[in-house]
């Protein structure tokens, strides 16, 4: 038998290091050759018979496949997220975003319309006064981060699926896909089931002021049973739909049920 | 030929005394690879909302970023979860937990902690626990215990709100989760160096005996 590295057996650590960095996105793969590529991962990477990375990352995507389906499985439609009273909410409730505040979408709430698209009956647009008019009620709960932080805010707005039922949404299709005003564009998908839980929302005040430029002003999508990223801020059109349409993070590796 | 054959049968007629059975052996190694997995991901998931004023080094965080490393955390706690549970069924229901994990004496620990640390532990027979392992070894037991509920806590907070109440609120699960893995790191050090203190309790570990 050859003589073979302990640590990779056959593979070349240089070019197994090029080849995760392919993989990577822009600012991550930035960041990780600014910090010094780590070996000492990368050799557990391929430590249980993955002998490259990129079949390390397709198994994890397959876990990460069979995730969502458990996810979706153990999804209890009336399990509503806790809420709490008015003293619990975290002052200041955090700003968090891939930009600097500085950098957040300046919308001007006269000229913003809600594009509302693909499966329903009225593909009317929504100019704020006239989303402002519909019922509102307002939930405290707990807005729970990917990166593991939480804060209790206080959102007030129309259940969604109120306004998917005005609008005439067939709500058989998969997915509601947001799209955002964001620089690089965000967006994400939102699973039905989820989108028709009595506690997302089209969230329009925070506070019971006008929801502020940095919580996502106009109007931003609230979903206590999500985690945060997969509570658009921002938000310029709905699209009911079948087809599954990505988003943001869901594109560089999030996963995408991400469900709490 | 023939006489290789009487000689494996006679080998195959007194077998050495099975210290560590080989489902134990198995679910032992699969948890070491697990446990390792979830650490190196799990510090790559803390340091992107550190929990106090440290972060773990990079080169010891698996997953390269946030996104990664929950890939990875997600997809070994299959691993831990079903060969954990599988454990404990079998632990239990052999009996070995009751056998070898027990009694536990506060008197006995500290008699054998005292003893290990003059080196006077005796290790002839392997095959029962002194009472610093029973210790440790039950002790580590409820700890992953600990660490895989706060976990599902935290991973499905309001699915499994009755979860999180056990630990408080949602934030408590976090602290809850991130003591237990420093417990975990703590008796992977003392268990390790022990075993390579007692080279023959790491071989019967691979081969049984």
């Amino acid at each position: 038998m050859a003589k073979r590295s302990f640590l990779i057996p056959g593979v070349d650590k240089r070019l197994l290091i090029k080849d995760s960095l392919k993989t990577m996105p822009d600012v991550t793969r930035r960041r990780f050759i600014a910090g010094g590529a780590s070996l000492g991962a990368l050799t557990l990477l391929t430590g249980c018979d993955v002998v490259d990375s990129s079949s390390a990352e397709a198994l994890l995507a397959k876990v990460s496949k069979f995730n969502d389906a458990v996810q979706d499985f153990i999804f209890n439609p009336d399990a509503l997220a806790p809420t709490f009273p008015e003293s619990a909410i975290t002052k200041p409730f955090p700003f968090n975003a891939y930009y600097d505040l500085d950098d957040a979408p300046d919308v001007d709430g006269d000229a913003w319309k809600l594009e509302v698209r693909g499966l329903v009956d009225d593909k009317k647009s929504w100019t704020l006064p006239e989303l402002y008019k519909l019922p509102q009620s307002t939930q405290i709960t707990r807005h729970i981060c990917v990166e593991g932080w939480s804060a209790i805010g206080s959102w007030t707005g129309t259940p969604l699926r109120d306004f998917l039922k005005l609008i005439g949404a067939d709500t058989r299709a998969k997915y509601v896909w947001f799209q955002c005003a964001d620089k690089d564009g965000y967006n994400s998908p939102l699973d039905m089931r989820t989108a028709l839980h009595p506690q997302t929302q089209m969230t329009f005040r925070y506070a019971n002021e006008i929801l502020p430029r940095a919580y996502g002003f106009p109007m931003k999508i609230r979903v206590p049973t999500k985690l945060g990223f997969k509570n658009p801020k921002y938000v310029v059109s709905m699209e009911v739909t079948n087809d599954y349409k990505g988003g943001y993070w869901e594109d560089q590796g999030y996963n995408s049920f991400s469900g709490s | 030929m023939a006489s290789l054959t009487v000689t494996d049968e006679h080998v195959g007629a007194t077998p050495a005394k099975t210290i560590q059975p080989v489902w134990v052996r198995v679910m032992h190694w699969t948890n070491a690879v697990a446990m390792i997995l979830m650490i190196l991901s799990g510090w790559q998931i803390y340091n992107a909302s550190p929990l106090f004023g440290f972060s773990f080094p990079r080169g010891y965080t698996l997953g390269g970023w946030l996104g990664g490393g929950l890939l990875w955390h997600f997809a070994a706690m299959w691993l831990l979860m079903i060969n954990g549970l599988a454990y404990l069924i079998t632990g239990f229901a052999t009996g070995r937990f009751a056998k070898k994990l027990l009694p536990i004496t506060p008197s006995g620990v500290l008699h054998d902690v005292r003893a290990a640390l003059t080196f006077k532990l005796s290790h002839d027979d392997l095959s029962v626990y002194n009472y610093v392992q029973r210790a440790l070894y039950a002790g580590i037991i409820v700890v992953g215990v600990l660490i895989v509920l706060s976990g599902l806590s935290m991973w499905k907070p309001v699915q499994l709100h009755w979860l999180v109440t056990l630990f408080g609120d949602y934030p408590t699960a976090r602290y809850v989760h991130f003591f237990c893995m420093a417990a975990i790191c703590a008796f992977i050090v003392i268990h390790v160096l022990l075993a390579l203190l007692v080279p023959k309790s790491l071989r019967a570990m691979i081969i049984g005996r």
